[in-house]
């Protein structure tokens, strides 16, 4: 098991390192921080309603929660779409613990990714707006947050990818995720939301870790203008454990469910597939 | 002619690494394998021929452990492919027909990395896995080494393919067209690794194709696969024996060229010499050839089973 995981940790820093290579996911890292940035930027004068506060400073922690729902809920299931179309999956099926070794390592390899991705916003945001701050309290919300983060989202992005064996239907996916970060409260305040979609907001993890990643770098004071006037961490943490438990509940039964499915007449016939839709 | 070769029964049950019995796969309502039964003994190679659909994936398929059988007894290495765990695993390996994985990732790191799961298998017996610089060597990608695995040719992503099979120095090892895409010289390469790994250590190999002539060269054993089941099982100079094929007899005489087919060559050759002497020059006779068996087997096949 131990050498199982350090195998697993070894292929998720490799992964990582060869994203850094390439100019595609280079840009896949910068694109959302220069979007992102450019958005603030444009905020600037923005206050968040009912205070003096500025929005693109409220934004800058909501965004950094989205990053990191994102990455957990998107980025491994596409992962896991593409590896099981050119046949990643199934080599790791045919190395023995290869399946154990490719999911810790998509695990430490998206964690990683994300925190990447994170970073690239977060630090030249910090220049950007002011009234960000981050005291031992945030600290400690954080280590309690993130895990619990990777745990409610990846478990169930990984259950996403078991679904789509085509990377072209993803976008079934993207469209209503693109949806619900529009009403989570990421860009702009949910309150301003019509009551029933402030209920839906509620039911994602999205939500929450916005809310999180806002308790941890803003003033105390800001609680007053969210939902029931707190930061409600007794609340984040609930909606997001439940995510981990259902997530974790369904994962591996449909993980294993994909494993078994792969052969290598199923490569081969996915295969063909994506060359006819290419030659369309 | 199946019937005269009861599959399997070449191979003593103690010394069996492969051993399959009446093995059926069934999709639907359609059959595509209805008993096939051989087995295969430590460093033998066994070739499996067949026309296409006949059956030679799903068999090695199930073999692996990446398909579920319908019905009858398959043993690799003594388990059952169905529940066997990763410690079966680390003593196969596998080639399938197309891989396009881990473009990424550059050869030597892979090779590396897919290597390390095999550590903890190592026994005194067998150190696993294989130093990735010897298997470089092996495969005669030491050039490519530091090539990302997407910018390697057809052929080298063949070679690359075949060294991720054997890194865990399987013992027992399944490839399936290992040589598409393999020009001459590394179609020879592959064959001298083949020797070496029956050789060496002691690797039994079953592998398909659709090159009957590297079918004759590699095979201790050939199996035809048709209709579903193995129509035919031994070496390709035993195969050649039992069809019932005639010997072609070339000569030129007077600057004229004949051909002529016997069944026996030996008396009309005999008489051939005794009429014309030192006339008849260019003397040839051939036996079936593999290819000429494998068709007369299938189309015997096809036309006994319409």
């Amino acid at each position: 098991m131990i050498e199982t995981l350090r195998v697993g940790v070894a292929r998720g820093l490799i992964e990582f390192r060869h994203t850094l290579t390439n100019a595609q996911d280079m840009w896949g890292y910068l694109f959302p921080s220069v979007a992102l940035l450019a958005t603030l930027f444009f905020m600037d004068d923005a206050r968040v309603p009912g205070t003096t506060f500025s929005l693109g400073a409220s934004a800058l922690p909501s965004s950094i929660g989205m990053l990191v729902a994102l990455g957990g809920l998107i980025t491994i299931a596409q992962y896991l779409v593409v590896d099981r179309e050119d046949g990643t999956l199934l080599r790791a099926k045919a190395t023995p613990n290869g399946m154990s070794g490719y999911l810790i390592g998509k695990v430490v390899g998206v964690g990683v990714m994300t925190l990447a991705s994170v970073l690239i916003v977060l630090v030249p945001g910090l220049f950007l707006v002011d009234g960000l701050r981050l005291d031992l309290g945030g600290f400690l919300t954080l280590l309690w947050l993130l895990p619990l983060a990777i745990v409610a989202t990846v478990p169930i992005g990984a259950s996403i990818g078991s679904a789509f064996d085509n990377p072209r239907s993803f976008g079934i996916v993207m469209l209503p995720m693109f949806g619900l970060v529009a009403i989570s409260g990421i860009f702009y305040p949910i309150t301003a939301m019509p009551g029933w979609l402030q209920g839906i907001a509620q039911i994602f993890p999205i939500y929450w870790l916005g809310l999180g990643m806002r308790s941890v770098f803003l003033p105390d004071a800001l609680a007053s203008v969210e939902l029931a006037g707190s930061w409600r961490h007794l609340e984040t943490f609930g909606v997001l454990a439940v995510w981990a438990v259902l997530g974790l509940a369904l994962a591996p039964a449909l993980l294993r469910r994909m494993a078994r499915r792969e052969s290598g007449s199923a490569v081969a016939a996915r295969r063909r597939r994506a060359l006819t839709t290419i030659g369309r | 002619m199946a019937g005269a070769l009861d599959a399997g029964t070449q191979v003593p049950p103690g010394e069996r690494v492969i051993d399959v019995r009446d093995l059926r796969m069934r999709y639907g309502a359609k059959d595509v394998l209805t008993g096939v039964s051989f087995a295969a003994r430590r460093g033998e190679v066994l070739v499996l021929l067949g026309p296409n659909g006949a059956g030679k994936t799903t068999t090695i398929e199930i073999l692996e452990g990446f398909r579920m059988r319908s019905s009858g007894e398959v043993s690799v290495l003594g388990a059952d492919p169905a529940g066997a765990g990763e410690a079966w695993r680390a003593r196969l390996g596998v080639v399938l027909q197309s891989w396009r994985d881990h473009g990424k990732w550059r050869v030597r790191e892979l090779l590396g990395h897919l290597g390390s799961y095999y550590r903890r298998y190592s026994t005194d017996g067998k150190a696993r896995p294989w130093p990735v610089d010897d298997l470089l060597e092996v495969v005669g990608l030491t050039a490519a080494a530091d090539t990302r695995v997407l910018r390697l040719s057809g052929g080298q992503r063949r070679r690359l393919d075949v060294a991720i099979g054997i890194v865990g120095r399987p013992e027992v090892l399944f490839l399936d067209e290992p040589t598409v895409g393999f020009d001459p010289e590394a179609r020879r390469d592959f064959h001298d690794l083949v020797h070496r790994l029956t050789d060496v250590d002691d690797t039994a190999i079953l592998l398909t194709t659709h090159d009957l002539d590297e079918a004759e060269k590699l095979a201790d054993r050939i199996l035809i696969l048709a209709g579903g089941r193995i129509i035919a099982d031994g070496s390709a100079d035993e195969l050649s024996r039992q069809v019932a094929g005639e010997s072609e007899i070339r000569w030129t005489r007077d600057g004229r060229r004949f051909v002529h087919s016997a069944a026996n060559p030996t008396p009309f050759v005999r008489e051939l010499l005794l009429q014309h002497g030192d006339d008849v020059t260019e003397l040839e006779v051939r036996r079936n050839s593999l290819e000429d068996t494998y068709m007369r087997v299938v189309h015997d096949f096809e036309g006994g089973s319409k």
